[in-house]
């Protein structure tokens, strides 16, 4: 690691005001992706602004049809949370198969949205179930929100406050985890919503992404049997030691067709 | 440099550390506590785990200055005296350990999952060792110790 | 039998230490004043190397020095030495080019030395790093052996004849062919044995220490073999004799034969330490072990076997290529040849064998030994092949190898091979397996799975290996520069407490309890009475360290012949206390008797009297109670076994689970069960981990593409099952325990079992052979005819 300075603001406008004094500052959630990336030098930021000790950022609601979870909760707490398994028993789900359990223990999902790694869990469930995304200075809508890899809408210096996932009728997350990093080599997550039938797709792409076909498909008339024998493009999809592009498109047909059998 | 302060195995520590020091850093190099390892540089091994505030982490993957005001317990905090944790005599019983290098990890995590579950199948024990690579055993018995261990810890209750 | 003797699944001594992280491993250690090194490494492939501008890098904060292969010139530093030379099939000498210990002139693979940084942080020394300014053009690079062999290819080393290292076979080519002639049918086959990486879970790490009062150095590292790194590098390297000269392997997180090698770093640090004053510590990041530990396996072979029309195996003739990578580690030229073609009889009764071995150099990490060295890339060789010959006879897997196996009433069986078996019973071990694997019960199994949508396949393998390689003489003649004979001193206290000094080495294999039963069942001492001692040159007269599975078959061997002569001299102490005559003195139970009388003595007592020789008979008798053995065996020792294993593939994900897994090993006398087991758990979970999920992987330009534990797929506790492990032995003839070994029998027999089953489960898909790791993506392929995928 490089050195840096080291701030632990108590408040979201704190942070900011940290985060704008200096271009060069990162915001560190749970760090369990940015302290690896830091550790192999990859990343040189001046500073870290730890938001750990932003209290604002931490907790679970649900109620008026959503559930909302402060950003700098943990997979941990969304996983064992009563609440949210029952209503998006969908997304504990997800967040119980994140990393591991130290991994699970530290990393948040303001993190892991904001860091918008091709192979996180989070962003699938984002996608999928029309999450919005709140930040310090506004509400973006997760179809806005993931750009490409690495990359959102966040502008330097804004932060995420909360994601709000609307409770959907059916839901359901499938991964195939690489195998010896155990990120997402596919991971799909279906949903049957107020917004319709969706599916998105992490892993597979340089970012998440919506599965169209798949989406139709299961819009007029949800079941395994729609997605059945429906085939995903493998025309841009990443390819690596582990998976080829083809595969990668064929694990999107399984994990689809399995998620939905086990959404209901 | 930050100087930060924290409970280690109990103690009251302090020490002046670089932004860039991770706990690990802190309690094997300033501390001298080196139960805790380091194995490998992608957070996956384990061999570094310990509790913070009673949950098992990654000591590689946390800053000192994060770990500020923190509860740590360390692979040299369980025993009292000669006398082992029901977590460790499980592992020294069945024979859970080899060559012993990622025996902290592995026992620092095992005892979280047994304040969760007093009585792990083989397959919950496999699934929560998943942060935990053990490259003598082949897992068997440390799966056994697991087991074992987490039924003492409940019975000492 | 002592009630902690042979034979007692004792606890093990060690585990107090380890569990409550007492343990003292090298990176644990602080010395007074300790600086920290980085190594500069190339993360070209091959590339030339000009000037190494260090000024920069010397004016960073806390850096106390830069050394480049230029300075170690200027020390005349010798480069790292080769253990063992092969010779050409012409009789000629194996290319053996110099290996410096930092690159001088060129770099030869990603992560070849370049050169140190010293600082008072480590992060200081890798900040220091970026700034070091590297004359560097980069050259075309050769990763893969048979590209490497082409005309044109880039050359790792001028010098020789192109890239091959040596060019060696062994066995009766004639009588090969006229079986081949004779043949009914030819089984074939061409196989992959893939690279891998050992990965002990503690890094490789190093503490050099030189004392300007005495002038002696002190090297502390992760070594499997402490005297054999002191004498490398002392006589070779660093021109330090080895009375200035220690060497300190303490605890030890696992080895695999990854730290039997003496290291670059570990010569880098003992002299630098001198150099800069200051005690000098490094310690690898896993990444960098990736990069810097020799690499296991990695072989290309082209193999057929000629049977009769009863199915008798006529004759087998083997073709491989050997990958040494950019330099030759220590034993490097061992394994493909003396390790591997000498295995190649396996269980079975083959009466020609001809195998022909290339080294090729590469520009890849060096590649030596990795748990079974050479034996496993025998045995998934033959019993790949075994199968493939059963499928072209229309025969049962089971009885084509029954009809082969070497009878139990045929030994001592030579092979054509070169090897003497000493004893085994193959028939009895593959008896157990089936009996323990409920073979017979198996297509219940798989038509169940059949239901549940999973393809189900059973696979067996069954192997012999040799272990404890020996004896010198002969392993001499055969090109190693080193004895392979073991030694133990043991001291017996005034207080009747005892130590055992052994040159082996322990780094998980619960030596400290092993060899203290041993003792215990000799001399009735109890357990806590006996500390084993290893790892440091300074206490330990000598020894060869522990590979091999050698630790018990040689080093066990020379503590009985070291507790032979303890009891042998107390009892003239007895005879003369007791004033009897020495052959009238029996010992058992620790007590030493008259025979016919009560008189008698505790082991206490005579260890008292040897140190408080009052009324000693002075020149019949020394003082002291003292000994130390050397033992050189008479052959290897031949564990063999059979293993089984089933899995089940998820045909739409290509996911293979390995579901029930049983090892009948004979690993000769047990001394601890539980330890056995546990060998036998860890080594076919790396089998296993070979078989389904590890793979080194090199892109055409030598850049390493599974170069950390995001890629690397190390086999975690749910990848795998619990296992079924039993015993069947027979002894060994050779040696006083009987013992084999056990350390390796479980990463040799389970590859082929695995992928054994894998191609039996997919038998409806016309599968032959799959090549390890059968990953979900190869298989998939196969299943769904995706050939490019398949190969990959």
């Amino acid at each position: 690691m490089y050195e840096f300075a080291y701030h632990k603001p108590a408040s979201v406008a704190d942070a900011v005001k940290l985060l704008a004094a200096d271009g060069e500052a990162k915001a560190v959630a749970g760090g369990q992706t940015l302290i690896p990336t830091l550790k192999q030098r990859l990343a040189r930021p001046t500073a870290l602004v730890d938001l750990s000790a932003v209290r604002d950022l931490v907790g679970i609601t649900v109620g008026g049809g959503k559930v909302t979870i402060g950003a700098m909760t943990k997979h941990v707490d969304v996983a064992s949370s009563a609440d949210v398994k029952k209503a998006l028993p969908a997304l504990a789900a997800l967040a119980d198969g994140i990393g591991d359990p130290q991994v699970r223990n530290r990393g948040t999902i303001g993190g892991s949205i904001a860091n918008n790694d091709p192979a996180a869990d989070y962003p699938s469930a984002c996608l999928a179930l029309g999450a919005t995304i709140k930040t310090n200075t506004r509400e973006i809508a997760a179809d806005e929100f993931f750009k490409g890899m690495f990359e959102t809408a966040l502008k330097p210096g804004e932060l995420i406050v909360s994601v709000s996932f609307p409770v959907a009728e059916k839901a359901a997350y499938m991964k195939f985890a690489q195998p010896a990093s155990r990120y997402a080599l596919v991971g799909v997550f279906v949903a049957k919503g107020p917004a319709g039938a969706r599916v998105a797709v992490t892993g597979a792409g340089p970012s998440v992404f919506r599965w169209k076909e798949a989406e139709a498909a299961l819009g007029k008339s949800w079941g395994v049997a729609a997605v059945e024998n429906l085939k995903a493009s493998a025309s841009g999809l990443n390819s690596d030691i582990h998976a080829g592009a083809d595969y990668r498109a064929h694990l999107i047909g399984v994990m689809t067709k399995r998620a939905v059998a086990a959404a209901g | 440099m930050p100087k930060v302060s924290m409970t280690v195995n109990g103690k009251n520590v302090s020490a002046e550390v670089e932004g860039r020091t991770l706990l690990v850093q802190l309690l094997r190099e300033k501390l001298g506590m080196t139960g805790t390892h380091v194995g490998c540089d992608t957070s996956q091994c384990g061999a570094c785990v310990v509790h913070v505030d009673g949950k098992s982490v990654k000591s590689c993957t946390m800053l000192a200055v994060q770990a500020d005001g923190a509860k740590i317990t360390t692979i040299e905090g369980l025993a009292t005296g000669n006398d082992l944790h029901p977590m460790q005599a499980a592992f020294k019983e069945h024979h859970g350990l080899q060559c012993g290098f990622c025996t902290p990890g592995m026992v620092m995590s095992a005892v979280e999952l047994a304040k969760h579950n007093s009585n792990p199948s083989e397959h919950e024990v496999r699934e929560w060792l998943e942060g935990n690579i053990c490259r003598c055993t082949g897992y068997h018995n440390i799966v056994k110790a697991v087991q074992a261990g987490a039924k003492a810890m409940a019975a000492a209750k | 039998m002592a009630v902690d003797g042979i034979g007692a699944a004792v606890k093990r001594k060690e585990d107090f230490r380890f569990l409550t992280g007492r343990g003292n491993y090298t990176d644990d250690l602080a010395r007074p004043g300790q600086a920290h090194a980085y190594v500069v490494r190339s993360q070209a492939a091959h590339a030339t190397l000009g000037k190494i501008g260090t000024a920069k890098a010397l004016k960073a904060p806390g850096v106390v020095a830069v050394f480049t292969g230029a300075d170690l010139a200027a020390d005349n530093i010798g480069g790292l030495p080769c253990g063992w030379g092969i010779k050409n099939k012409d009789g000629s000498a194996m290319h053996e080019p110099a290996h410096p210990v930092l690159a001088v002139g060129k770099v030869r693979h990603v992560g070849d030395p370049i050169a140190v940084v010293i600082a008072e942080t480590l992060a200081q020394a890798k900040d220091a790093a970026e700034l070091l300014d590297i004359d560097m053009k980069e050259l075309p690079a050769v990763a893969n052996m048979r590209e490497a062999l082409k005309p044109g290819a880039p050359v790792v080393h001028d010098g020789g004849s192109g890239n091959v290292c040596f060019d060696w076979h062994l066995g009766d080519a004639d009588a090969v062919a006229a079986a081949f002639k004779k043949a009914h049918k030819v089984a074939k086959i061409d196989l992959v044995n893939n690279r891998l990486v050992a990965n002990a879970m503690e890094p490789r790490a190093a503490v050099g220490e030189f004392d300007r009062a005495t002038g002696e150095y002190t090297l502390y590292t992760t070594s499997q073999n402490p005297h054999v790194i002191r004498l490398l590098m002392g006589a070779f390297v660093l021109h330090i004799p080895e009375s200035r000269l220690r060497v300190f392997a303490p605890d030890v997180g696992g080895g695999f034969g990854s730290k039997i090698y003496h290291y670059a770093e570990e010569a880098i640090v003992t002299w630098a330490s001198a150099k800069v004053g200051r005690p000098v510590k490094w310690t690898a990041e896993r990444s960098e072990s990736f990069l810097s530990d020799a690499h296991g396996r990695d072989h290309v072979t082209h193999a057929e076997l000629a049977l009769d029309k009863d199915g008798k195996f006529l004759a087998l003739k083997v073709d491989t290529l050997s990958n040494m990578g950019a330099y030759l580690s220590t034993f490097a030229p061992a394994i493909p040849t003396y390790l591997y073609a000498t295995l190649l009889a396996g269980v079975y009764t083959t009466p020609a064998i001809y195998a022909e071995v290339k080294a090729i150099f590469t520009n890849t990490v060096p590649v030596d030994a990795y748990r079974g060295a050479g034996r496993p890339e025998a045995a998934f060789l033959l019993e790949r092949l075994v199968d493939i010959a059963a499928a072209e006879m229309g025969m049962d897997r089971v009885e084509i190898r029954r009809r082969n196996f070497i009878p139990s009433n045929a030994f001592p069986y030579q092979t054509p091979v070169a090897l003497q078996y000493d004893s085994g019973d193959y028939n009895a071990t593959l008896e157990g397996a089936l009996k323990l694997a409920d073979y017979k019960g198996f297509e219940a199994r798989r038509a169940d799975a059949k239901k549940r949508g999973k393809l189900r396949g059973i696979g067996i393998s069954t192997y012999v290996e040799a272990c404890g390689i020996a004896p010198s003489n002969i392993a001499g003649a055969l090109g190693a520069r080193a004895g392979l004979y073991e030694c133990a001193n043991v001291r017996v206290h005034p207080t009747g407490s005892i130590t055992l000094f052994t040159g082996c080495h322990s780094h998980g294999q619960g030596h400290e309890t092993t060899y203290a039963q041993l003792i215990a069942e000799r001399l009735g001492v109890g357990l806590d009475q006996i500390e084993v001692s290893h790892g440091d040159t300074n206490k330990i007269p000598f020894g060869m360290g522990t590979y091999g599975s050698r630790s018990l078959a040689v080093g066990g061997t020379a503590v009985v012949k070291a507790l032979d002569k303890i009891v042998d001299k107390a009892k003239k102490i007895a005879a003369h206390l007791m004033e009897a005559a020495e052959a009238d003195i029996e010992f058992k139970d620790g007590k030493f008797t008259v025979a016919g009388t009560d008189k008698a003595k505790t082991f206490g007592e005579i260890a008292l009297t040897a140190y408080v020789p009052h009324n000693f008979p002075l020149d019949k008798l020394e003082p002291g109670l003292d000994e130390t053995a050397f033992y050189d065996p008479k052959n290897f020792t031949f564990p063999g076994g059979a293993h089984i294993c089933e899995v089940e593939i998820d045909p739409e994900t290509g996911v293979t689970k390995v579901v029930n897994f049983t090892a009948v090993d004979d690993v000769g006398r047990v001394i601890n069960p539980m330890i056995v087991e546990g060998q036998v758990h860890g080594g076919v979970a790396q089998g296993i981990g070979q078989a389904l999920y590890e793979n080194c992987v090199y892109d055409d330009n030598g850049q390493l593409r599974s170069g950390s534990y995001m890629d690397y797929q190390m086999p975690r506790a749910d990848d795998l099952p619990s296992f079924k492990v039993a015993t069947a032995i027979t002894l060994c003839t050779h040696n006083p325990l009987g013992v084999k070994g056990v350390g390796e029998v479980g990463a040799i027999g389970s590859p082929p079992a695995v992928i054994n089953a894998v191609v039996d489960a997919l038998k409806d898909h016309g599968v032959r052979h799959i090549d390890m790791p059968a990953s979900p993506q190869k298989i998939w392929g196969i299943i769904n005819g995706n050939r490019r995928m398949a190969a990959e």
